[in-house]
């Protein structure tokens, strides 16, 4: 099992080492990270600190970014709200892939009467236009992150869910699972141990794409009013005022959405590169 | 065929039911009610008069009897009376979107497929050029740009500083006293960046799936065997692999058949253009219920109705699934 394991990640490794959007994607990634824990020291402005007499300036030296219609350092603003972005999205889409992976271990392991009720409600489910949805729970609850990293867990599982569901039923009949069977392992032993660890690739995968989504629709729902409240910044709320003073301010708008734009691109390409270096019989 | 179509429509029913119970379920588990945010601006409206009003919605019976008097009205296709002052029919209100929106996002479905369609077949075709790679990145892009940044962009470069374009609404102050062909050319102007922006939102994910339909079939044998028996690149490529890369495109379209009517409440917000996405945005912030409820029902009736559609379509056009076990 250990020689195998480490020759599965020194492929992996060596497949996604060679792809180099997805290391780039895998660096802005570990960047991210890196500025949501030390924002503090990254800049020398407070990010809620108003300032009157420095309304709506153009970018400087000093403030890079500029400065909103409060006086408040765009720069940090924009380096603050890395930290909802990294915290929506993992909180999300954690919660989305472990109600994906618990329905989605049920369905396949069980089968049967239980196999389809999960299922036919993950069509339901899908049936829904998704940020209408999200529109519709998160506009009539109090405004809170926490909220919306729920309802966008809640909202994006159905495809973890039919991800690992067939996975499962394809692991279901293999001989190392009889064996376990016939050993007499439990139920549990058997998904959580025997099962689960062999479908979690494509999951991962999924999830790498899923943080991606989760903060475009953050952003999109902060945009809109409904999301992260001001003063606490997010990339979409500051783009709301960068609407709002569209005539007197372009860097209002240019550098949150710049910063949308490189993240999502960065786990997509993540994940695009996960996926190729998982599977062999790659399109590309 | 007829069998497969009985089916699957009766397949639907289960579905159509637990459609309503989660619309009806979310809305209402949601804390928050209606006659709340309707007085809160009017400090004189008594706790009677709330109740009263209450009585007259029927939000003061049992969830479970609101949800079946629910059911059996909108059985009839009768999704009650907006909140909102002007107390319409929920579907008099949904029926004066759907035109706005259905159209633009016929004119941006049309231009989607009929760029995204060339692009990934080229792309295919000269698969690992300059020009396959520049696509590449272009698709990337397209699935990581806000679509509400997006727009911002293009409001500013030429609503505002370059003024080519109006930014908001879809006809200018006064344009009733317009001549026609000025009235027509003031829509086209409105409609420009609200359409660029909803084609391009889709235009990245089309073409990639285009290029990879086609990267998928140009693999086959039967390509192979057209190109021995000496055919022309031409030929090989538009007549024999185009046509098979192009029928999981039917898939598509049936599946953005929600999508047309639905609309998109972020541009219709941005551009304040008055469609199905603005209304609902509207009626939620408002908690509008039955405009809510009946807006969610009926955008997933249709992804229902278009994954039949799709799947319909797909068995007309490829014979190995009409005469298999469909």
């Amino acid at each position: 099992m250990g020689i195998r394991e480490s020759w599965f990640f020194e492929v992996f490794w060596k497949r996604f080492r060679g792809n180099r959007f997805a290391v780039a994607g895998g660096i802005v990634v570990l960047i991210l990270f890196a500025v949501s824990f030390l924002s503090p020291y990254l800049t020398p402005w407070d990010p809620d600190a108003i300032d009157a007499y420095h309304v709506l300036l153009p970018p400087s030296a000093d403030h890079w970014f500029g400065t909103d219609e409060l006086g408040r350092d765009v720069f940090t603003r924009v380096v603050y709200g890395a930290r909802i972005s990294l915290k929506v999205g993992f909180v999300s889409v954690g919660i989305a892939v472990v109600i994906g992976t618990v329905l989605g271990l049920v369905s396949g392991f069980y089968g049967g009467f239980i196999d389809t009720v999960i299922m036919r409600f993950v069509d339901i489910m899908l049936c829904f236009p998704t940020f209408f949805l999200i529109l519709a729970v998160i506009a009539m609850l109090e405004p809170s992150i926490w909220y919306i990293m729920a309802i966008i867990g809640l909202t994006g599982w159905m495809g973890v869910a039919r991800l690992v569901r067939a996975e499962v039923l394809s692991l279901r009949e293999r001989d190392f699972v009889l064996a376990a069977r016939a050993l007499g392992a439990s139920d549990a032993r058997i998904i959580f141990r025997h099962i689960l660890p062999n479908a979690l690739s494509p999951v991962l995968v999924s999830a790498t794409l899923g943080v991606a989504g989760a903060i475009l629709t953050e952003s999109a729902l902060s945009f809109l009013g409904i999301g992260v409240q001001p003063p606490t910044p997010s990339w979409g709320n500051i783009l709301t005022s960068g609407k709002d003073y569209i005539e007197f301010g372009w860097w209002l708008s240019l550098f949150p959405g710049l910063a949308i734009l490189v993240t999502v691109l960065a786990y997509n390409l993540l994940g695009e590169g996960i996926r190729d270096a998982l599977d062999p019989r790659l399109n590309r | 065929m007829a069998a497969y179509i009985l089916k699957r429509i009766i397949a639907m029913f289960p579905l159509l039911l637990g459609i309503t119970l989660i619309s009806f379920v979310v809305i209402r588990l949601a804390p928050g009610e209606p006659v709340e945010a309707m007085t809160a601006m009017s400090p004189k409206i008594t706790a009677e008069t709330r109740q009263r009003m209450r009585e007259f919605y029927g939000l003061d019976k049992p969830l479970h009897v609101q949800y079946v008097t629910w059911l059996k009205k909108i059985a009839t296709l009768d999704f009650g009376r907006s909140f909102a002052p002007d107390n319409r029919p929920v579907t008099s209100k949904i029926k004066e979107r759907i035109p706005v929106t259905l159209s633009l996002n016929i004119i941006a479905l049309i231009l989607e497929f009929g760029l995204a369609i060339p692009i990934g077949v080229f792309a295919a075709t000269h698969r690992d050029t300059l020009y396959d790679k520049g696509i590449t990145i272009f698709v990337f892009l397209g699935f990581a740009v806000p679509t509400f940044w997006l727009s911002l962009l293009l409001m500013y470069l030429f609503g505002v500083k370059l003024g080519w374009l109006p930014i908001s609404g879809l006809h200018s102050l006064g344009s009733d006293s317009l001549s026609p062909v000025a009235w027509v050319v003031d829509l086209v102007k409105h409609l420009i960046l609200p359409v660029s922006v909803a084609t391009f939102g889709s235009l990245a994910g089309l073409s990639r799936y285009m290029r990879s339909n086609m990267l998928e079939v140009i693999r086959q044998d039967y390509i192979t065997t057209a190109r021995a028996k000496g055919l022309t690149e031409r030929a090989v490529i538009y007549r024999h692999a185009l046509r098979n890369a192009l029928l999981p495109v039917i898939t598509l379209l049936g599946f953005s058949l929600p999508g047309l009517i639905g609309g998109s409440v972020i541009f219709e917000t941005i551009f304040a253009i008055p469609g199905m996405g603005q209304l609902f945005y509207q009626g939620v912030m408002a908690r509008d219920y039955p405009l809510v409820m009946g807006i969610l029902v009926i955008g997933a009736f249709l992804t229902l109705v278009g994954n039949l559609l799709a799947d319909v379509c797909y068995a007309l056009a490829d014979p190995r699934i009409r005469h298999g076990r469909g």
